[in-house]
């Protein structure tokens, strides 16, 4: 540790403990956090992450072990006493009004609010000093997800916070609006506020963070200096085994399988995206990330290519034949096979077993229906052929979907698609939710899929997924989809510059993004 | 302090103990409601679950149970597909009197004339008749997005609108002397629906129920239209995704529960009722939601369940004319039975614990 940290101690957190019936939450946690420090939680999913800062937020009480803020005994009853000694939080996801304005967010989220002109007032000089200019007036249905953020931060801010959490922050954002959040999380630190960064995202955490614990099945398994070790260093250490970069196989690209040309469907639901004109095609062998923040119409390009959305034969093309009028089982015949991202309830029925989840989309490839008859052993092989081929961690072909992890259960989706042997896949979030080992497994299974001659689409979130797995980026945003290019000596820049427009939460863009929000 | 925990799957043995729990609870609150109408509890509750089995005159009882149970499982068969797959055919009562009214039609209307082909003839036209009340909640839905529970359940007045019109109009028996009711079939050999082996009750409708009960069974374990309808019943998005055409669904599933129904009415007023008349319907056809329900949705439960169901119609009548119970409280005894499987319903998907520890706010 180069940090002097016994110097200033904020938080000092000795051998917590929370146990669940049949989980220890928590193991024996120790760990300090200095004054002005930022300070990265990092761990997979289900590593104890949410325990340990629910517990010093005051939502949930610990078994054992205690903690003290400056030095003072600290065990708060509730989110309200944690709130009075200084400590706010972040939520990975924001619990705001969207029928209500800025302002009176703010306002619902304090214990004593002060008369709403003053808030305003504090609302705009808050969030203009740390660089998130925020209108108080705005309804927060017409933000975006970044925006919203900032409702969220600038209500602890005014707080003045000694200590904020933040889980999972950047999530919902753009890399610009990564940089802006990263400026103001730097400014508070450096006025003394100390920041505990909840991520799983190695390379911002190796930007951002000066200290981080690692936490793996609830006992903290190490702690480092984030600039000092490489990203793979850390991501070895939480998940506790050594990791393989997806191994690329440079292959020469085929002819094209999929074209998509001047794609337009307008969305079924009201708070959904149109598509407008998206247009790309797909060779084979080739990997196409397509890039965006979520809502910009992820979920019915998807929905276009799976069939569960029809439109003109030949908007939707594969090798040349127009598949576009065709509902989803004529599509997978044809060798198109897709996983949407809402893996329960989507992608699989959660009260239905897995052998049953096989046939859902197994049935026409894999020749599992004769004359309209079942041939239930023949999907309990492909259901068993999926488990083990994608190593799911599961009792028994017999269980229901909803009982497996989310992880098990996306490799269990994306098993079932890859193994019907597809020409071209299409996958929406193929590792949201999943963790470390299991996310690298799936883009693996993505690139050996490529590698033998298939066209893959990857719609992600993840820009680094994107950026690993990926030959050529297009960004979706707002229904249109950027031209592709190739990922090969692509910036961050460039990219965010790509799924920005709009979202591009730059200071000089803000008036301009303001100015694009009221046209629309 | 109860507290109720998600499974993470839903307990087998709790999805076949509900009916059973449900069954003994409504024993227990209709025992309660008979005391306090100042009857006999346990004598009113043996009369109704004993008496018809292994009673005094269980001889003739036993026999009017398959007679009541053989309409109410060719409905809940029907009912129960639509149910699976998230599509509320309430109407099942209109349906049934309108498959009555189409297939007697067909009868009387060769009526003195003796074949053969009459009363296949009459049975495809029960089931026409059935399947066509149905198809107007089906179109509406798929066509204009109405909601089918309200337009099925409509229709059932529409149905005995039409039914008083039959018995006491167009299908008015010419020689009865202006009585309202159609001829009587039981003497009308031709159009007749008897009682295949004396003393059983057995007739060609329980003969139907039977072969449907095993066909439903088939369907949703082994066919592809079987997991569709389970599929959309559970998962509608994950259903379209499947490739399931939710439209075609609605029409199948209307459409068959409708024709079930309606093959339902033509053997009931072909058989056991013998004559259109102004009120012939039981009433089947909304018993036959509960029985559905009770049979866990389960073609052979929704046989047990029709059974038992059929046991407190006998067993009800008995303890009305013998006890003086009133009729209305036969028909509370029965719902109540539904409410308590749906209320212990719970237990299949939920794990109770009594939990005093629990202090965590969320």
């Amino acid at each position: 540790m180069t940090q002097d940290i016994s110097a200033d101690v904020l938080l000092a957190i000795e051998g917590i403990g929370k146990s669940y019936p049949g989980v220890r939450a928590n193991d024996d946690v120790t760990f300090r956090i200095g004054a002005g420090e930022v300070h990265a939680l990092l761990g997979e999913n289900g590593a104890g992450k949410s325990t340990l800062v629910k517990m010093i937020y005051g939502l949930v009480k610990p078994d054992e072990g205690h903690m003290s803020l400056r030095g003072a005994p600290y065990a708060p009853a509730e989110p309200r006493a944690a709130r009075a000694a200084g400590v706010a939080m972040v939520f990975q996801h924001f619990s705001l009004f969207e029928a209500l304005n800025v302002a009176e967010n703010v306002a619902l989220g304090m214990d004593d609010p002060p008369p709403m002109r003053d808030l305003e007032a504090r609302i705009r000089e808050v969030s203009e000093g740390y660089g998130l200019p925020l209108d108080p007036a705005r309804l927060v249905g017409d933000l975006s997800a970044g925006e919203r953020q900032r409702v969220e931060i600038v209500r602890c801010l005014l707080q003045d916070p000694k200590l904020l959490i933040m889980d999972e922050p950047t999530s919902v954002l753009t890399p610009q609006e990564v940089e802006i959040l990263f400026g103001t999380l730097r400014q508070l630190a450096a006025e003394g506020t100390s920041i505990l960064y909840i991520s799983h995202k190695l390379e911002e955490i190796r930007a951002l963070c000066d200290a981080a614990t690692i936490l793996r099945r609830g006992k903290v398994v190490g702690t480092c200096v984030p600039r000092e070790v490489s990203a793979r260093a850390m991501a070895e250490m939480m998940v506790g085994a050594s990791l393989n970069a997806p191994a690329r196989a440079t292959g020469e690209l085929g002819p094209v399988a999929l074209t998509v040309e001047r794609l337009s469907v307008a969305s079924p639901s009201a708070f959904g995206t149109s598509l407008k004109e998206v247009s790309f095609e797909v060779r084979q062998g080739e990997v196409l990330g397509i890039g965006g923040v979520a809502g910009n119409g992820q979920d019915e390009l998807l929905a276009a290519l799976s069939g569960e959305a029809r439109t003109g034969r030949d908007v939707v093309r594969v090798h040349g034949r127009g598949i576009g009028h065709l509902g989803p089982n004529e599509r997978r015949q044809a060798g198109l096979c897709t996983a949407p991202e809402e893996r329960l309830g989507h992608a699989a029925a959660p009260d239905m077993s897995l052998v049953e989840n096989a046939l859902l989309s197994g049935a026409v490839r894999k020749g599992l229906v004769r004359r309209g008859f079942i041939d239930w052993p023949g999907t309990r092989a492909f259901a068993e052929a999926v488990v083990k081929t994608f190593d799911v961690r599961t009792p028994g072909t017999g269980t229901a979907a909803r009982a497996l992890s989310g992880g098990n259960l996306q490799k269990f989706v994306l098993g079932r698609e890859i193994l019907q042997e597809p020409g071209i896949i299409v996958v929406n979030q193929p590792t949201w939710g999943v963790d470390a080992a299991a996310a690298a497994f799936i883009r693996q299974a993505l690139l050996d899929r490529a590698a033998k001659g298939a066209a893959v689409v990857v719609i992600s979130q993840d820009i680094d997924e994107i950026l690993e797995i990926a030959d050529r980026f297009a960004a979706l945003n707002e229904g249109r989809l950027s031209a592709p290019v190739p990922v090969a000596g692509l910036t961050l820049e460039r990219i965010g510059l790509m799924l920005g427009g709009a979202h591009g939460m730059h200071k000089a863009d803000v008036h301009a993004a303001e100015v694009a929000h009221a046209e629309t | 302090m109860l507290r109720l925990e998600k499974r993470p799957t839903p307990s087998r043995a709790w999805a076949w103990g509900t009916p059973f729990l449900a069954v003994l609870l409504t024993m227990i609150a209709g025992g309660a409601l008979f005391a306090m109408l100042g009857k006999d509890p346990v004598a009113v509750v043996r009369t109704i679950f004993w008496d018809p089995l292994l009673g005094e005159y269980a001889f003739y009882l036993r026999g009017q149970l398959l007679v009541k149970a053989g309409p109410l499982a060719l409905i809940a068969v029907g009912l129960a597909l639509g149910f699976r797959a998230g599509i509320w055919n309430i109407g099942a009562e209109g349906q049934y009197i309108m498959g009555a009214i189409f297939g007697a039609s067909v009868g009387l209307a060769v009526y003195p004339t003796e074949s053969r082909w009459i009363f296949p003839l009459m049975i495809l036209a029960g089931g026409f008749g059935g399947w066509l009340w149905a198809m107007i909640p089906a179109l509406l839905k798929t066509r204009f997005n109405t909601n089918e529970i309200l337009v099925s359940l409509m229709l059932v007045y529409v149905a005995e609108t039409i039914l008083s019109k039959a018995a006491t109009g167009f299908l008015r028996n010419p020689e009865g002397a202006g009585f309202p009711g159609s001829r009587n079939f039981s003497s009308y050999p031709a159009a007749r629906n008897p009682e295949l082996i004396a003393g059983t009750g057995m007739h060609w409708g329980v003969v139907a129920a039977f072969i449907v009960v095993i066909a439903a069974y088939v369907l949703l374990q082994r066919h592809l239209l079987g997991f569709q309808i389970r599929l959309a019943g559970q998962a509608p998005r994950a259903a379209r995704f499947a490739g399931v055409r939710p439209n075609r669904l609605v029409i199948f599933c209307l459409g068959a529960s409708g024709a079930l129904a309606g093959l339902a009415g033509l053997f009931e007023v072909t058989g056991p009722a013998g004559q259109i008349s102004i009120d012939f319907n039981q009433g089947y056809g909304f018993t036959a939601i509960i029985v559905a329900f009770l049979g866990r949705l389960n073609p052979v439960g929704i046989l047990l369940a029709a059974l038992l169901m059929a046991l407190t119609y006998v067993g009800g009548e008995m303890a009305a004319t013998n006890l003086g119970l009133p009729s209305a409280a036969i028909r509370v005894f029965q719902g109540m039975l539904l409410f308590f499987l749906l209320a212990v319903d719970v237990l299949s998907n939920y794990r109770v614990r009594i939990a005093a520890f629990v202090k965590e706010a969320r």
